[in-house]
């Protein structure tokens, strides 16, 4: 027998109980969904934070305080104050880091600003021209904060179009003062909107570095360093420099006890990577759960459908089909419904996802790409069809061993 | 060499320990090209035979040769291709595909063959002819009368050219003319194509269209006889 009669016939057999076969796939369909919303979503999030890591730019190396946190309970590890000024002298030597191109400090924090009788909470950060490189942050208005203004402890201040929307509203804030803990600030530039990602410029005031630690924060220690290789071929090495100057600053002789820890972009976006796919796979696997609950599903409707069509196969056995052409038949039946099933939860899932995207980049202003992951949708049909393969063939065994004399003289 | 041949054919069928003899030696011929009717009251085995015969089930005792092989040299697989090949049935009750155009269902056969594709469509339309039902052809098989699903089966049984036709009681559920009718049919076939019928049934009438009948009784053949005053096909040209 052909494939393609085996196929006809198949579907002949599911289309006549066409509610029951609807009702049936349903678990296939909503495993699907899952799957494939989650890959969607996944792989949208993946490119997200990839796209911000690697606007970075590849000669970037983020120095930061504490252990690398190697689990929850390492995350207050973090918040050490284990990089200071002495550092920031020692990783400037050209001794200790030849390859060094710009090394600048970041502080981060929050404080709120007034402006005659408006006043606004926001993000504060200390930061100095590399930060502009970073992050790619493009300005509307006036200029970004200098080496000079970092050199000279200036009060000016950089602010995201959002702060400048609540405080000035129409008119002009360059040039105009804000105060930021009973400081005077002169507003010297304006974010573009839409700055965003990892980090919302839109609700940032961004002031030199060394302003920030004295009058705002407070502290004589880094939140980050960011330092520039000359070139991406010498990161690596860059990033060993580094890593040996700081421990040399600290005195520490074992690797292991690090105070801080430094990444380049690429291994950000390495971790990300794993990151995400180790939280994509679990969600996966929480998924193909119900897929299992599925595959149940339709092998207990199957066996339902055998035992109604007992004559049908007792007619086509008097009439010349062999076992083997019934259990094919059977198979064929349980994995068209899966795969529709499949089908139908691929275009669930994606749809489902796009809608999403639509919302994420509508509503909260981020820049989520949407993503169709061709491989999970092929993964997907194909899992649904070996669930119908796997599911299928217990019933269709029971359908072929009928012996055609039972099965005509069924009522 | 018969094209049927039986020798102390038994078959007993056996239910939570309880065991019920059906058929309790069997010994008859069946050439090539008769038509035999097969009568008896309920239980006397005549369906149980037919199903042995028709390779649908096997014996428990005794040999059957079809076409001068032993069906106990047959594989399940040879059995359902002798059944598609050279075997053609028409049941009391149909059994015709529901939801399923005439020209479907009449068609069945020839996707279990290996026959060419090329060739079913004509071959199809050429048995749905010969049972008067070509204008009829794209009807689900739910739309027709009784005796039109019979004729259907009945194109069923010949569209794939089989040497004999195994019938039982196609007239059962049909009244006297569509009865008739069937009848017609059948005994034209075998005049015509010189099909070999082996037919059961209970109505004298209805068997006296065959060259011989078979009377059965608790599993044994009580009588085998010519039939003296056989229905002629010309009688139904009046």
């Amino acid at each position: 027998m052909k494939t393609k009669h085996l196929i006809k016939i198949a579907f002949s057999g599911l289309t006549g109980n066409k509610r029951r076969a609807a009702l049936t796939i349903l678990g296939i369909v909503i495993g699907i969904t899952a799957i494939m919303l989650i890959m969607s979503l996944g792989q949208g999030a993946q490119n997200l934070i990839l796209s911000q890591v690697q606007n970075m730019g590849a000669k970037i190396i983020i120095v930061q305080p504490g252990r690398q946190p190697s689990g929850p309970s390492d995350i207050a590890q973090s918040m050490s104050d284990s990089l200071k000024e002495k550092d920031l002298i020692a990783l400037q030597k050209k001794s200790n880091v030849p390859t060094l191109a710009k090394i600048e400090a970041l502080n981060v924090g929050g404080a709120t600003a007034s402006y005659e009788n408006e006043t606004y909470r926001m993000s504060i950060f200390g930061a100095s021209e590399l930060l502009q490189k970073i992050y790619n942050v493009q300005l509307t208005e006036g200029r970004f904060i200098t080496d000079d203004d970092v050199k000279n402890r200036a009060d000016v201040v950089v602010i995201g179009s959002k702060i400048k929307q609540e405080l000035f509203g129409e008119s002009d804030a360059v040039g105009e003062k804000i105060k930021i803990k009973s400081r005077n600030f002169r507003v010297v530039g304006i974010v573009k909107k839409g700055q965003s990602g990892f980090v919302n410029f839109d609700e940032a005031a961004i002031v030199p570095y060394t302003t920030s630690q004295q009058y705002i924060f407070g502290i004589k220690h880094f939140h980050h360093l960011l330092i520039e290789a000359t070139s991406e071929d010498v990161v690596e090495q860059t990033l060993q420099d580094v890593q040996i100057t700081l421990r040399n600053s600290h005195g520490i002789t074992d690797p292991e006890k690090d105070d801080f820890y430094a990444t380049t972009s690429e291994s950000a976006i390495d971790q990300i990577n794993t990151i995400t796919t180790i939280l994509t796979l679990f969600l996966v696997s929480v998924a193909a759960i119900s897929l299992v609950v599925g595959g149940i599903g339709i092998m207990n409707i199957m066996l339902v459908s055998v035992a109604e069509r007992t004559r049908e196969i007792g007619l086509r056995k008097a009439l010349g089909a062999t076992s083997m052409n019934i259990l094919l038949q059977f198979l064929a039946e349980s994995i068209m419904l899966t795969a529709i099933g499949g089908a139908v939860g691929i275009f669930l899932g994606s749809s489902i996802s796009f809608l999403t995207t639509i919302i994420l980049t509508q509503f909260l202003g981020l820049d989520w790409p949407f993503s169709f992951p061709l491989s999970a949708a092929l993964i997907g049909l194909a899992v649904a069809a070996f669930v119908g393969l796997v599911f299928g063939i217990y019933p269709a065994k029971q359908a072929a061993k009928k012996s055609p004399i039972e099965a005509l003289r069924y009522e | 060499m018969a094209l049927i041949e039986t020798k102390d054919l038994e078959k007993t069928f056996e239910d939570e320990g309880v065991i019920t003899p059906a058929l309790q030696g069997i010994t008859f011929n069946v050439e090539k090209g008769e038509f035999v009717a097969i009568m008896g009251p309920s239980g006397s085995g005549k369906s149980t035979m037919l199903q042995i015969l028709g390779f649908l089930d096997r014996q428990t005792k005794g040999t059957y040769k079809f076409a001068g092989r032993e069906m106990d040299d047959f594989s399940e697989d040879e059995l359902a291709h002798t059944r598609n090949k050279k075997m053609g049935f028409i049941f009391q009750s149909f059994n015709l595909l529901p939801r399923t155009s005439v020209f479907e269902n009449v068609r069945l056969p020839l996707i279990y063959s290996n026959v060419p594709e090329s060739k079913w469509k004509s071959q199809t339309e050429k048995a749905i002819q010969a049972v008067g039902l070509f204008h009829r052809m794209n009807h689900e098989s739910s739309q027709l009368s009784g005796g039109e699903k019979q004729r259907v089966a009945i194109a069923r049984a010949l569209v794939n050219k089989p040497e004999i036709i195994f019938a039982d009681e196609p007239t059962g559920n049909l009244d006297t003319k569509s009865g008739q009718a069937i009848m017609e049919i059948l005994h034209n076939m075998h005049e015509k194509e010189k099909i070999t019928i082996l037919l059961i049934t209970h109505e004298t009438y209805t068997a006296e269209h065959a060259e011989r009948i078979i009377k059965l009784r608790d599993g044994k053949i009580e009588t085998d006889s010519k039939v003296a005053n056989r229905h002629g096909a010309k009688d139904f040209l009046k």
